[in-house]
């Protein structure tokens, strides 16, 4: 609040309307509806439900089919998180070293965030179709029968694949803005004090960049496990079967195609949960980052 | 920025040899160029695929070279009504993705540049609350409460309509959060003398803080509308009438032509329209690259 601030009441509340009435319809009340449902069963022909305490969690924690979604995303989490991450800081500490062209380079590695996550799977469709698939042709020269939408680590694969294409400008542009902030004065220090590139990269850079890497840490993790949802629905082709699924996929699957209000709710709740820690971590590092810096 | 990298172009010269510099760099450059192929090739040929007859990319795939059927396929992508009600063509879908596109944008732009406003500016006891239950919706994503959220919506009858595609996607606080942390470093001499010279929370709005924010709202549009634009899960569940499909939405009825696999897909089609489904958002940030980073890095943070 500014110290010299209007002293009128009505107005601000006037302008606070919009934005509080949106979110309590279309925020708190659905969150509410999530998690008061999870505590119940629906009735199969829509004829109410009943209170069935912690049974629809406890379901989750012995159904196989979420089980094995949930070390699915693990795996795809920990792959996307990891090579988006690993691929873009490479890009952008050259992109920061090189001087000409280094805006040529910045745009050609950043448009594809403007690419829609669907978008980006039929592109990986087409591309690994089980019998067309240019890269199932270049994977068969190579003796290898691929096979999309039939063998589970093969869909899966894909899935990965396109996942961190899609992720790596994000990455890209905040690395390298990361980069450019690094004071003129520390690289030069660093310059005079050590020649070889690669120790003044993993003994200066890099430490400097770790909040930047952090906080992308938790954006990744964010994007590995909701906004890949339209990439794991044209890769499955919206029919999943036995194909390899995210929890967020399974929400949707469970809920809209299962019908199961109730166990999709409670899969919601375990999310929000599994986001609040993330968020909690967040929170607690940039604190201390304010603390010490 | 430039006497940074001038500064390091001496630096550079200085310390080094020339002929190791000269290695350096192209390595650099080669890493650099790889990294540009990896993002660029698949679109390309997404793109030189739209030129094609759907035979041969049903017989060998996509392809790197251009052929005669470019027209033909954006013709059918444009003006060929398909879907089940045969209600619905590409210009119809590139409206509809512009209307979501446009009509988030400036619908969370103006609701969170209001709500910031009241929050920084005013005294007011309720401010704290109201920004902790504006803030706590940044947690949770629309895709974990998806369900509850489509129940809302079909139970205020808001399905199938425009209000009902694009208000519940304004229900986060990020645009807010972002025009808060402006109007926190914009000095605080500025209202003082705006007070001074008897102007009124209105007039210091819309003749003082609008005009200073330019560049920001410039910066929150242009993500905004690629954010909306993209949107493809919430479209899916909330428009079932053909007409009102985005583009990205029309992706899926694609996706679904395939799985069916009765007859020979439209695959030249199909690349036509990812095509157009991507052009503007991408154009969009390319063109205002520099506000498109600007408001990514600033309002993540």
């Amino acid at each position: 609040m500014k110290r010299a601030a209007f002293g009128q009441i009505g107005f601000p509340i006037l302008l606070l309307i919009p934005q509080l009435v949106i979110i309590a319809i279309f925020f708190y009340w659905p969150a509410g509806y999530a998690i008061q449902s999870s505590f119940y069963l629906q009735d199969p022909f829509g004829f109410g439900s009943t209170y069935v305490g912690l049974e629809n969690y406890s379901r989750l924690t012995t159904s196989r089919t979420y089980l094995s979604s949930f070390w699915f995303t693990v795996i795809f989490t920990t792959l996307v998180t990891f090579f988006s991450l690993a691929i873009a800081l490479l890009l952008a500490v050259k992109a920061d070293k090189v001087i000409r062209g280094a805006k040529t380079y910045r745009t050609l590695l950043m448009w594809v965030y403007a690419i829609a996550p669907p978008v980006a799977g039929l592109m990986g469709v087409m591309l690994f179709d089980q019998s067309r698939g240019n890269i199932t042709q270049v994977l068969a020269n190579f003796g290898y029968d691929y096979r999309l939408g039939v063998n589970y680590w093969d869909t899966a694969a894909a899935m990965i694949t396109v996942s961190i294409w899609k992720q790596i400008p994000v990455n890209f542009i905040f690395f390298l803005s990361g980069l450019q902030a690094i004071p003129k004065s520390v690289r030069e220090a660093a310059l005079i004090d050590n020649a070889s590139g690669t120790s003044r990269f993993w003994d200066i850079t890099f430490p400097l960049l770790a909040p930047t890497g952090f906080f992308l840490l938790i954006i990744n993790i964010t994007y590995a496990l909701f906004d890949t949802f339209g990439i794991v629905d044209t890769i499955v082709k919206g029919e999943p079967g036995n194909n390899p699924m995210t929890l967020v996929y399974r929400v949707f699957v469970d809920g809209f195609r299962g019908g199961d209000l109730g166990g999709s709710s409670a899969q919601s709740v375990v999310l929000m949960v599994l986001v609040l820690i993330l968020t909690v971590v967040q929170f607690r590092f940039l604190e201390r980052r304010i603390h010490y810096t | 920025m430039a006497d940074l990298t001038e500064s390091r172009i001496e630096a550079q010269s200085a310390t080094r040899p020339a002929k190791r510099i000269k290695w350096d760099q192209i390595g650099d450059h080669a890493i650099l160029i790889a990294g540009a192929l990896l993002m660029l090739v698949p679109v390309f040929m997404i793109f030189a695929s739209s030129s094609w007859d759907d035979i041969t990319l049903h017989r060998e795939g996509l392809q790197f070279g251009f052929s005669d059927d470019m027209a033909n396929n954006y013709n059918a992508a444009l003006f060929e009504y398909g879907g089940f009600t045969d209600s619905v063509n590409g210009v119809t879908m590139l409206a509809n993705s512009l209307i979501l596109g446009i009509g988030f944008a400036i619908g969370k732009i103006i609701v969170g540049m209001m709500a910031a406003y009241a929050i920084v500016y005013f005294r007011l006891k309720f401010a704290t609350l109201a920004f902790w239950m504006i803030f706590t919706t940044l947690l949770l994503p629309l895709e974990v409460r998806i369900l509850p959220s489509y129940e809302v919506i079909t139970w205020m009858n808001l399905g199938n309509t425009y209000t009902g595609l694009i208000v519940p996607l304004i229900a986060s606080a990020t645009a807010t959060f972002f025009f808060r942390q402006f109007f926190m470093s914009v000095p605080e001499e500025l209202i003082e003398a705006a007070r001074i010279d008897g102007a009124g929370p209105v007039k210091f709005f819309i003749d003082i803080l609008v005009p200073l924010s330019q560049t920001m709202i410039a910066a929150m549009f242009i993500i905004m509308f690629v954010f909306g634009w993209n949107q493809y899960l919430w479209p899916t569940l909330i428009t079932t009438d053909e007409s009102l499909f985005t583009l990205v939405r029309g992706i899926r009825q694609i996706m679904q032509a395939y799985a069916d696999g009765s007859s020979t897909p439209e695959y030249g089609e199909a690349a036509a329209l990812a095509i157009i489904a991507m052009t503007p958002p991408v154009l969009v940030v390319v063109f205002f690259q520099s506000w498109f980073v600007k408001g990514l890095t600033e309002s993540d943070k």
